[in-house]
Formats: structure tokens, C-alpha cells, sequence
């Protein structure tokens, strides 16, 4: 299982290595986001530095669709889904493989968002810690849904406009708790409940990435 | 022909569980029931049961709107994660469920608008607004986003079996992040501000009448809810065998195109070797014949 | 040419219905094939050759009727008989953004086989020098079916499903597909070959099948000494 995880991650890294979708197309759609926020929002640096952990977050969310879109279709082309089900590897291990290209690739993404909402709103890291295991447990969720949604809608002709809609419900929760936890960093001291939310992108992460490893071979077989 | 091939000559024969005289006319009567179990609410709330003394008439529209919100929020949704979890479970698995998980959320998804509704213009005059980003409200609405993510996938062509099955995976995604919804929503709700819309001052006072009212209510609003499945179910087995109707007749024709006995050599017939325009043989794709997308198989 | 007794048979297929929808792809197949033979599948556009592969390779599942590759059930033990079976199907499955050693490499290594035959194998069919350096997004058709045999001849496996392998193919890839095939074969593989290019494949086929509207129509044995085609041996309509 480990084994077939790296090579379809080593994989889908070295295909955004070449193609550079991610980094030349989806990490500038971000900071597009992030300036049309502050356009929205108006002058005001401090309504913008308050407003800061949640539009970090919506435009990961955005941004997550669009790296999940792309690493869909690089395996749609040329039939590569029935290449990768004739291979014989394990299913888990190509879950896991490709919601861990999509995790690193959002990984480097948050870093340019996360300068981008500190360099144009103004917002300030207090607890840098937090920040950091927020946004990783975050990612890990974002990875794991989109790519389980991503395999479910792999054969729709309504792919694009269909997983938007499908994922972005189910990812609520990592927004409501990254946003939180941004809040609570940025103003400073870790507060009551930021582990309680801490434990809430816990258990999301552990709850689909468990699924994701059980039902990703059937999805294939079947969708 | 193999048993799990062969389609009925009709409905009834197709599905007797659900079309037989007798399941139609118990249908019948549920539906009777539950309007006459309906009027009884609306005729004690609105006219039997007294207004209350901070509410005024707005109490009435407790009779139906903690109804309406049981059957969206608990029934129709335990319902389809249930039945989904029966159709993906392969002992189980049977298009009963997948119809069943279906019409469940078809229904759900007329009663959380209701409950919405309802509780939009209780809130209104309570709160001030129609909008309140309460978290029961805000929970609702984001099963309603799903419930509609559902609707909108079962309505992307596919084979039955196909969509059954990717219908209950997604089913059951949801279902797996509704408590996790409910919880963050309940927390996100609670950090801005208390939660000062179920304050007690504001919860009528159960009067005798009311009580009764109130639980007649509950129990109408089921009976509403079975009937609409059932027959929402019936229409979905009449979809389903009206699609199949063709495959006996399909089978036969297929058949039928290797019959004819100068073409079963036309292997070693050079015409039948001309390469395409591209180079490419394009054996398997053939016109006028229904191609399924590469990824739909 | 014969099978040892005690091995099952490389495929094995008993009123095999699949169906796409509502649309019938097989309507009852029986086919058996022997361990290290070579069968040449033949039939007119839609008769049901692709979806025959597709089927063996566990791709389809039956709606009825029974199959066993390898005497393994290709859809439940699909994990156990798609490492032992190679397809070459119409797309030839490469990632664009990557080279064609990558493609190769990647494709070779998913499947669980060794590393070692990969140089070999590209080296056989021509893809050498700059070509292994080129992104897949650059080839032409033929290169692309070029490199999609590369694979199957870097894993070698027991059983070749080859559909319409000589489509898009100059001359010489054609001598070395042939060849491929032959070594395939001697070296104690199965292979089945769907072609509308009988000349091109009966000269290594052991037996040819006729399939239309979903069946298997006929069949007839290949003696090689004769030179030509002998008579059918067995009549199936």
C-alpha cells in the first residue's frame, strides 16, 4: 500500500513539476481571490485584518476544487483510470498517493495565501504554532474529501460544476475550524476551545481518510 | 435467460412488493389518512387550541413546524443513510434501497424547505429578522446543500446500478459529516454570542389542548411523509421498469447481427480490414449504438 | 502445443452476458482458451471484440454467466489476475506531461514487474535517444501505441490482450509487434489478438474466433503446416 502511495504521488508531483497547473494557475487564482476580498471589503485595513483567517480559508476551499479538478484530469486523459485499474495496485495506496500530491501542492498554496492575507490585510501571527497545525490538519481533511469526491465524479460529464457543489458542504467544518483557530492565532494566547477545534479537524481528517482507504477501490471499479 | 436478466412483461411483475391491488390500496389509505390526521391538526391549531400569552397566535405554528423539521432533519435523512448503507452492504444490496434512499430525500428535501419556511416566519416576528444564523437554522440549511448535492448527482445519466452505488457512497459521506456539521456549527454559534434564541421565557407553555395538538401534529406529519415516499418509490419503480422494457428486445437484436452465416467469416474478408481515417481500427465504437462514456463503466 | 493437464485454462468464458446500460456488449460468449495458446479474434466493427478484452482483463463485469482468467475470478480477485495480464487497448494510457521513460518506467513499476527489461523493451521498439526524453504530449499515434507496447514487453506477463494491436503501426513496428508476439508465445504466454489484420496474425495464431452481435460464431483451428487456413472446426451460431 505504501509503496503504490509513493509512486502515484511521486507521480502526480513530477506531472505539476512539469505542467506547473498548480503553481502557475491555481496559487494566482488565489491571491486574485484574496484582492477581490479586499476590494469587497473596501479600504479598511483593520475590517480586512478581523476578516483575514476566513477568506484564507474560503480561498483555500476554492482553490482546493480547482487542484482536485486538475488532478482528476490527468487521469482522464488517454484512459489513464483504466490504465491505473489495470496496474493491479492497491486502491488505498492510490488514494492515499493522490490526496498527498493534492496536500502537498495545497501546502505551498496556503504559504503564498497565508503572505498574501498578511502582506495586503495587514493580519498579524501571533501563535505561529497554531497557524501551522491548523493548517496542516486542514489540508489533510480538504486532501482526503476532494479526492474521494474527486474519484466519485472521475466519469461525469458534469464533473466541473458537479464537485463544487458535492464538496464544498462536506468541507464546512475545516472552515469553521480554521478560521477559528486563525482568529484565536492572530489575536493572540491559545483560547478554551482551540483544541476542542483542533480535535474537530482530528477527527474529520481520521473519519475520511478511513473511508477514502476502504471505499476508494469500489468507487473505482463501479463510477 | 438468467434469472437477474429477465424483465417482467409489466410492472406488477417487475415489482409485486409495491404494485400488487392490495400495497396500492394500503397506500391509498395511508394517504387518506394522513389528510384527514392533517385537517385535525390544522383545525385544532388554528381554531380548538387558545392563543398563547407571550406568543399570541405565532404558538400555532408549533404544531407543525417541530413536525415538519422531526421528519426533514431525523427521518427522511436516517432513512437514506440507512438505506444506502443496506444497498452498498452486499447481502443487501438491491435496487429497493437505492429507490427507497431516493424518495427518502426527494421528501426531505420538500420538508427541510418547509421547516425553513416555518421557521423563518416564526422568526421574524420573534427575532426581527427572517434570518437568523442560529445553529439549528444554520445546520438545516447546510443538509439541505447536501440533500441537493445528492438530488443533483442522481440526475446525471447513468445505468441504475452505477448511480445507485454512487448515490449511497455520497449519501453517506454526508451522513458521516452531519454530526461533525452539527458540532462545529453548535461551537462557531456559541463563541460569537449565547444562544438566546431557544431561551425558555420565550418557549410557549404546554397547555392541554396543545399537547395533544402538538403530538397530533408529529404523527400527521409522518403519515404525510410515509404516504409521499411510497408513492414517490412507485414512480421510481415505474421509471426503472419502463427503461428495462428494452432489454429482452435488445438482447435479441444483438444476437440477431451475427446470424446471418456469410458474415461469420468476415474475419478473413480484406474489407473489414480497412484502417479508419486516423489509422486507427475503430473497432467497439459503432454507430447508432448507445456509447457510454469511458469513465461510466 | 498442448496445456499440462492440472493448469486451468487461460480463459475461460460460459454464456457470458455484459452489458452497457441497457445495450448488450456480450450476449452469451462461450470461449475457452488454453494455457500457451495464441488466438486470433476476429469479427466485423461492434461485433463485441473489445468488450470480449475488456471483459477478460476484469474491466466489465458479467451481468450473467460465468469467466475465469487464469482460473481466477477477474473481478473479485481482480488484485491477483491484473498483475499477471497485459492489455494493449485502443488509448495507450500515457500522462502527457511526462516523458516517454517516465510513462514507461511509471507504467512498469504500477504494475508490480521489474525495472530491469524497461531499457530492452524501448530499445526493441525504436524508442531510443531524444524520443525517451520527449513528453508524451508530443508523439504521434503510432509512437504512442510504440511506447504502450513497450510496457507490456518490460512486464512480460502471462496473459496478452491485444486489441487491434497493429492499428497505427508502420512496418517495422509491425515485424517487431509480430515477433513480440511469436516470443510471447514460445515462451509458454497466452495470447489473444482482436484484428481486422487476419493475414498479419494468423500466421502466428493457433486457433481463430469469430465473434458478431456478441457471440462467438465459429471457430477454426490454424495448421501451420498447411500454410493456409483449414477448415472450421467447431460451429457455435
Amino acid at each position: 500500500m505504501w509503496r503504490d502511495a509513493a509512486l502515484v504521488a511521486g507521480k502526480d508531483l513530477r506531472i505539476e513539476a512539469r505542467s506547473r497547473v498548480g503553481l502557475s494557475q491555481v496559487a494566482p487564482f488565489g491571491i486574485v481571490a484574496l484582492v477581490l476580498f479586499a476590494f469587497a471589503l473596501g479600504p479598511d485595513r483593520s475590517l480586512m485584518a478581523r476578516g483575514a483567517p476566513g477568506l484564507f480559508w474560503v480561498a483555500v476551499l476554492f482553490c482546493t476544487v480547482l487542484a482536485i479538478q486538475r488532478s482528476v484530469s490527468v487521469e482522464s486523459a488517454d484512459g489513464a483510470r483504466d490504465a491505473l485499474r489495470l496496474s493491479g495496485m492497491d486502491p488505498a495506496g492510490q488514494f492515499l498517493g493522490k490526496a498527498a500530491a493534492v496536500a502537498a501542492q495545497l501546502v505551498v498554496l496556503e504559504v503564498v495565501l497565508g503572505m498574501g492575507v498578511v502582506l495586503l490585510y495587514g493580519a498579524k501571527i501571533e501563535v505561529a504554532w497554531l497557524i501551522v497545525v491548523s493548517s496542516l490538519l486542514g489540508t489533510v481533511g480538504l486532501a482526503a474529501t476532494g479526492t474521494l469526491y474527486g474519484a466519485l465524479s472521475a466519469g461525469l460529464r458534469v464533473r466541473e460544476t458537479l464537485l463544487p457543489f458535492l464538496l464544498l458542504p462536506i468541507a464546512a467544518p475545516i472552515l469553521l475550524a480554521g478560521t477559528r483557530i486563525w482568529q484565536a492565532a492572530m489575536v493572540g494566547g491559545v483560547p478554551a476551545d482551540g483544541t476542542q477545534w483542533l480535535r474537530l479537524l482530528v477527527v474529520f481528517d481520521a473519519v475520511y481518510v478511513a473511508i477514502g482507504v476502504v471505499v476508494y477501490g469500489p468507487i473505482q471499479e463501479s463510477a | 435467460m438468467s434469472p437477474n436478466l429477465s424483465v417482467g412483461s409489466s410492472p406488477s411483475a417487475h415489482s409485486p412488493l409495491i404494485q400488487s391491488a392490495r400495497a396500492r390500496w394500503t397506500v391509498r389509505i395511508i394517504g387518506i389518512t394522513a389528510a384527514v390526521a392533517t385537517a385535525l391538526t390544522v383545525w385544532l391549531g388554528l381554531w380548538v387550541t387558545p392563543p398563547d400569552v407571550s406568543q399570541g397566535d405565532l404558538v400555532r405554528l408549533v404544531y407543525i413546524h417541530p413536525g415538519v423539521a422531526w421528519v426533514a432533519l431525523y427521518l427522511a435523512f436516517g432513512l437514506a443513510a440507512v438505506a444506502s448503507l443496506l444497498y452498498l452492504w452486499p447481502r443487501t444490496r438491491s435496487l429497493f434501497w437505492d429507490r427507497l434512499a431516493a424518495a427518502a430525500v426527494e421528501v426531505g428535501v420538500v420538508f427541510n424547505v418547509c421547516t425553513l419556511i416555518s421557521g423563518s416566519i416564526w422568526g421574524k416576528p420573534t427575532w426581527g429578522v427572517w434570518w437568523a444564523w442560529d445553529a439549528r437554522l444554520t445546520s438545516t440549511a447546510v443538509l439541505l446543500v447536501l440533500f441537493l448535492g445528492y438530488l443533483a448527482l442522481r440526475r446525471v445519466p447513468a445505468e441504475p446500478d452505477v448511480r445507485a452505488k454512487r448515490s449511497a457512497y455520497v449519501a453517506l459521506f454526508a451522513a458521516v459529516d452531519v454530526p461533525i456539521v452539527h458540532f462545529s456549527v453548535l461551537w462557531w454559534r456559541t463563541l460569537h454570542q449565547g444562544a438566546t434564541v431557544l431561551n425558555p421565557d420565550l418557549s410557549p407553555t404546554i397547555h392541554g389542548s396543545m399537547a395533544w395538538t402538538l403530538l397530533l401534529g408529529f404523527v400527521s406529519l409522518t403519515l404525510v411523509f410515509v404516504w409521499m415516499l411510497l408513492v414517490r418509490y412507485r414512480i421510481g419503480v415505474l421509471e426503472d421498469w419502463l427503461g428495462s422494457r428494452e432489454l429482452d428486445v435488445a438482447l435479441v437484436e444483438r444476437r440477431a447481427e451475427g446470424t446471418p452465416v456469410d458474415r461469420s467469416r468476415t474475419g478473413v474478408d480484406p474489407s473489414h480490414g480497412e484502417p479508419g481515417a486516423d489509422g486507427r481500427l475503430d473497432d467497439g465504437v459503432d454507430v447508432g449504438r448507445p456509447v457510454v462514456p469511458e469513465g461510466a463503466r | 502445443m498442448a496445456p499440462a493437464a492440472p493448469l486451468p485454462p487461460a480463459l475461460f468464458l460460459h454464456d457470458a452476458v455484459a452489458l452497457s446500460g441497457r445495450f448488450p456488449l456480450l450476449a452469451g460468449v462461450d470461449l475457452e482458451v488454453a494455457n500457451g495458446e495464441t488466438v486470433l479474434v476476429e469479427g466485423p466493427n461492434g461485433a463485441g471484440k473489445t468488450s470480449l478484452l475488456r471483459v477478460c482483463a476484469g474491466l466489465v463485469p458479467l451481468a450473467s454467466g460465468r469467466v475465469a482468467v487464469l482460473g481466477l475470478d477477474p473481478v473479485r480477485q481482480r488484485n491477483q489476475v491484473r498483475r499477471r495480464v497485459g492489455m494493449l487497448s485502443h488509448a495507450s494510457h500515457l500522462y502527457d506531461d511526462l516523458t516517454v521513460r517516465e510513462n514507461v518506467r511509471f507504467a512498469v513499476r504500477a504494475a508490480g514487474a521489474g525495472t530491469d527489461r524497461i531499457d530492452d523493451a524501448c530499445d526493441r521498439l525504436g524508442l531510443t535517444g531524444r524520443v525517451l526524453k520527449t513528453s508524451a504530449v508530443k508523439l504521434s499515434a503510432g509512437q504512442r501505441r510504440r511506447v504502450a507496447l513497450a510496457v507490456l514487453a518490460a512486464r512480460w506477463p502471462e496473459l496478452w490482450l491485444l486489441d487491434e494491436p497493429h492499428a497505427g503501426l508502420d512496418a517495422s513496428a509491425r515485424d517487431t509487434l509480430d515477433e513480440l508476439i511469436g516470443e510471447a508465445a514460445s515462451g509458454g504466454a497466452t495470447v489473444v489478438v482482436a484484428s481486422h489484420e487476419a493475414h498479419q496474425v494468423e500466421a502466428l495464431a493457433t486457433r481463430a474466433v469469430t465473434v458478431a452481435g456478441g457471440r462467438v460464431v465459429s471457430q477454426r483451428a490454424i495448421v501451420r503446416s498447411a500454410g493456409k487456413p483449414a477448415k472450421d472446426v467447431a460451429h457455435v451460431a
